[in-house]
């Protein structure tokens, strides 16, 4: 006892990126929306992004996620068939992507549902559109699902609508894993909601993240979201990635100027 | 297990006129597996911040920290997240835990991180929560709202839960009654016992006279002023 298992390090370093993002960079006319930014995240890998209105953070998101076409730069993407830049691949594939391989969790639950679809329908909507037909089927995992992000099986049948922001968070977030994807991006996915909520869901998405070994982007304001739920973190500044590193290393051993503003000006409680 | 060579550490503080503080120069150490070392020097002498610098969250400015058969101080993210799911335990003065998460599920977490079947490792949270007297009815209950010698246990079964190779120690018996610390400190002897190397800060000396095999003064490392 006491040896380490030296195979485990062969196994790390054996990983392939499932995204491999380099030189990625997007202006608005004159101004900067991202620039230059470039990263690897691995499989299982859940990397923060951080910074404060207009850093740049939801426009470099909305870019890795195919909603706004970068000016420069590659995101490639570890597909079933081999790796693939997702910035020059055809529309069509590139949606049939975000609704097999990839989800997105919006901060307003709104911008993620239907809200004139039953919650059965809403996540029962994501398997049809990768080829589920049987009703039974369909029903049943909708039902495992709303459970797995604790909503009870008797409101299948209501709309969002009558729903509090809390549980259209978890239908939403219900919605995009039902698929299986193997890479979320969430936008302020706690953003808006009561900290006691926040809580729980921060609970659900970790949970999520273990049992279905997914990747995930985070963009948020929240220092303490990151730190419960990201392995890596990035700060950005002005569309510049201005430090990145381990969460707990970024936040307890700022190296940037910037980041080190950022961190001593939190509340404690 | 744990070899640290010629470790130097500074702080710069941009927003304090760039202010760069030396910490820590030509820091050697080493831990041996089945060996406990305790770091003493006073408040502020740099005994955390080597902790830190072990664990990862604290760079080093120069030098190497082998864990395990990785260098820390030059490692990459994903290196340092499987050293602490696989290699590396860290038991700290404070509890950091999603709020509302049952005590039994933060216990388990070590072991549900490394894929042990849920059962098996809510068991293991179980066992060890009831060796250091951590009433059952409590269990179901996030330990945030618990005492601070509740919250030290809880963080001491956590860092227990999966038998690591190699512990880093912060005043594991600080705030306990002495029924409690006898049971770390027989937690301690037996992750000796099974070959871990451990490395602690331990305040209270009879523990450190018990458990610690050797002490290292952290003063040593300090770095000399310049003349």
């Amino acid at each position: 006892m006491g040896a380490v298992d030296l195979s485990i390090w062969a196994k790390v370093n054996a990983d392939k990126p499932l995204l491999s993002v380099q030189g990625l960079s997007k202006n608005y006319g004159s101004r900067i929306g991202c620039a230059d930014v470039s990263f690897d995240l691995f499989p299982g890998e859940v990397l923060g992004i951080v910074g404060e209105s207009g850093s740049g953070k939801s426009t470099l998101l909305s870019c890795l996620a195919g909603h706004l076409a970068p000016d420069t730069g590659r995101v490639i993407f570890e597909t079933a068939q081999g790796p693939r830049d997702t910035v020059t691949m055809v529309e069509a594939e590139r949606r049939k992507m975000a609704r097999t391989d990839w989800a997105f969790v919006h901060q307003n639950p709104r911008d993620g549902l239907r809200m004139g679809v039953s919650a059965g329908g809403n996540v029962g909507e994501r398997l049809m559109a990768v080829g589920a037909r049987h009703y039974g089927d369909i029903r049943a995992t909708a039902v495992d699902w709303l459970g797995r992000v604790e909503i009870a099986a008797d409101r299948i049948d209501d709309r969002p609508r009558a729903f509090s922001g809390g549980m259209q968070q978890r239908l939403q977030i219900a919605r995009n894993l039902v698929t299986a994807p193997r890479l979320v991006f969430m936008d302020e996915p706690t953003g808006g909601l009561d900290v006691s909520v926040q809580a729980r869901l921060l609970d659900l998405l970790r949970g999520l993240v273990r049992e279905m070994g997914l990747s995930a982007i985070i963009v948020t304001h929240d220092l303490a979201v990151v730190r419960l739920l990201a392995d890596r973190l990035m700060v950005m500044k002005g569309g510049h990635v201005v430090e990145q590193g381990l969460t707990d290393q970024v936040l307890d051993d700022p190296q940037h100027s910037y980041t080190q503003l950022l961190v001593s000006s939190v509340l404690q409680v | 297990m744990i070899e640290i060579r010629d470790l130097a550490k500074s702080f710069t503080l941009h927003n304090q006129g760039a202010a760069v503080i030396p910490v820590m120069a030509e820091a050697n150490l080493h831990v041996r597996p089945g060996e406990c070392v305790g770091l003493i020097g006073a408040s502020g002498a740099g005994k955390s911040t080597l902790m830190r610098m072990v664990w990862g969250n604290y760079l080093a400015a120069s030098g190497s920290i082998v864990v395990g058969g990785l260098d820390v101080a030059q490692a990459q993210p994903r290196q340092i997240i499987a050293l602490r799911r696989h290699v590396l335990g860290y038991v700290s003065q404070f509890l950091r835990v999603v709020p509302r998460v049952p005590t039994l599920d933060v216990v388990a977490e070590p072991l549900l991180n490394l894929g042990v079947p849920g059962d098996e490792a809510r068991a293991r949270a179980a066992e060890l929560l009831a060796r250091l007297n951590i009433p059952q009815r409590l269990w179901g209950l996030s330990p945030t709202t618990f005492s601070g010698g509740e919250q030290q246990r809880v963080n001491i079964a956590r860092g227990f839960a999966h038998p690591y190779p190699a512990l880093l120690l912060d005043e594991p018996t600080a705030s306990l009654d002495a029924v409690n610390r006898e049971v770390v400190l027989a937690l301690i002897e037996e992750a000796k016992a099974r070959g871990a190397a451990i490395l602690g800060i331990f305040h209270d000396e009879a523990a450190r006279d018990r458990v610690c095999d050797r002490v290292v003064d952290v003063r040593e490392f300090t770095p000399k002023v310049a003349a």
